[in-house]
């Protein structure tokens, strides 16, 4: 039988939920508000005609031909990368690894146009009469600055430091214990590597990709400095939406931006998929 | 054989010093201790998972204190098991075999023989994941076997099992070191396991190793 101070106690009505859904709701939903109205602005501002337009002109193909090679290349290199320096971050303590730690994370963090002129600077620092840009042309035939490998490069420079946060947690997420057990049983640091980590890492790896290949779509500051923005030859989508707008063509920029927030919508929905537990 | 010369094994506080005892080839021990008390690290210096801090490991007359895990010979059965997710049962069997270059005959023959001595015949396109406790101590094994190694090392193989499977579970241990003839260390907390299982009986107190012998009633402390 409730006593006199616990039925005092005791609700009459039911406790009400509403406004705590409502502050909540109200202050991280302007958010989603906020990106869902850029969208929209997007959308409404262009029209279908504008895009064909766009579409249609053989400096915006190119553009487009260009981004999904310079994309994928520079995703390829990244998990290339990525994979074993996530791995030997995650498996080993080793003398150094905190610098190693600070230096992967530093193109993240590095304003876009200082990491484009680090890599124009690196490649034509004079070292006596030796120059990497030079030594780039004569002995392996390839001209790096202002051209197609300086596209993959400048995006390649901070795709690689997701693709490496990425591989580094599947790594984490994986116990080392069957690689040693593995190793018990026949197999080299490497074997237990390829035939027993690797093998697990098969959804991190193609989050890293995925990863990789959307921060590249999005790379343009070192673009810009470091290849140039010529039509037909470093001209990615990035750039097209660059020189449309300042040639005073906004219809055609906005449309290469739907274009390109198509890419990365599809990229999403592909991380989604593959679950955002990791890297994403 | 085994042999443990003087090892001395350091972990942050724990100290294991002075550890030494010889296992006769074909001998099953039984490694007895404390939770805590350093019984698996000793396994993992014995296979080269963890390096000691001083003396050496010998096996069958060789000193591989310095070698590889993976040139040592050892089948090891650790507590968890440590399958590879993404393989099958019989690909969990055929692993070390293929390592070694074993012909596609070989492995085949070997998968057979190796499933109906611990039978697992029925589980062999099964993936770990799903197996029973009983199943998954059987491929294990299978796996530390497969490949004849001269030492089995395993780490309470049988504190996860239920009474009726773990009696299952003996039977086959010995069952299986009659048709091998391989050398065991065997770790537990279960003075039944190992008055069931053991030649020999080693204990671990105070940081040390000391043989007792397998009957003594005093244990039970």
């Amino acid at each position: 039988m409730p006593t006199e101070s616990s039925s005092a106690n005791a609700r009459k009505t039911p406790r009400r939920q509403w406004p705590f859904f409502a502050v909540m709701g109200t202050l991280g939903g302007s958010y989603v508000v906020l990106v869902a109205l850029l969208l929209m602005g997007d959308t409404f501002f262009t029209s279908r005609g504008h895009i064909e337009d766009a579409l249609l002109k053989p400096e915006i193909q190119a553009a487009i031909r260009l981004t999904l090679l310079s994309c994928t290349m520079s995703a390829v290199l990244s998990l290339w990368v990525a994979t074993p320096l996530g791995y030997l971050l995650s498996r080993f303590r080793f003398r150094g690894r905190w610098l190693v730690d600070i230096l992967v994370d530093i193109p993240v963090v590095l304003p876009p146009l200082v990491l484009g002129l680090s890599l124009l600077i690196l490649f034509h620092l004079r070292i006596g009469e030796w120059r990497l840009e030079d030594w780039m042309r004569e002995q392996v035939g390839w001209q790096i600055t202002y051209s197609v490998p300086a596209v993959i490069l400048a995006q390649f420079s901070v795709a690689c430091a997701f693709a490496v946060r990425t591989m580094r947690v599947t790594f984490d997420q994986i116990s080392p214990r069957a690689e040693q057990v593995a190793r018990t049983l026949g197999c080299s640091r490497g074997q237990a590597f390829l035939q027993v980590a690797l093998p697990q890492a098969g959804r991190g790896m193609t989050t890293a990709f995925t990863l990789a290949w959307a921060r590249s779509l999005g790379e343009f500051g070192p673009i810009l400095v470091f290849a140039g923005a010529t039509r037909f030859r470093t001209e990615v989508l990035s750039t097209s939406v660059f020189l449309e707008l300042s040639v005073g063509n906004l219809e055609s920029a906005v449309a290469v931006s739907l274009l390109m927030v198509l890419m990365a919508g599809i990229v999403l929905v592909i991380l989604r998929l593959l679950g955002s537990e990791v890297g994403a | 054989m085994i042999e443990l010369r003087d090892v001395t094994l350091r972990a942050g506080k724990f100290e294991l010093s002075c550890v030494s005892f010889l296992i006769e080839r074909g001998q099953y021990a039984v490694l007895m201790g404390r939770t805590g008390g350093g019984k698996s690290t000793i396994l993992e210096a014995i296979c080269g998972l963890r390096s000691v801090d001083s003396g050496s490991v010998w096996l069958d007359g060789v000193d591989v204190t310095a070698f590889d895990p993976a040139d040592r010979g050892i089948g090891y059965v650790p507590q968890d098991l440590a399958f590879f997710p993404t393989y099958s049962v019989r690909e969990h069997l055929a692993f070390a075999l293929k390592l070694r270059k074993a012909t596609s005959k070989l492995v085949v023959d070997r998968i057979a023989e190796i499933s109906e001595l611990l039978g697992i015949s029925h589980l062999l396109d099964r993936r770990v994941k799903g197996l029973s406790g009983g199943e998954a101590q059987r491929v294990a094994l299978g796996r530390a076997l497969s490949f004849h190694p001269p030492v089995l090392l395993l780490d309470e193989p049988l504190s996860a099992l239920d009474e009726a499977t773990r009696d299952e579970m003996y039977s086959l241990l010995k069952h299986v070191r009659l048709k091998t003839g391989v050398t065991t260390l065997h770790v537990t907390h279960s003075l039944h396991e190992a008055r069931c299982l053991a030649d020999r009986l080693l204990v671990i107190a105070d940081g040390c190793v000391r043989e007792e012998l397998v009957g003594d009633a005093s244990l039970k402390r």
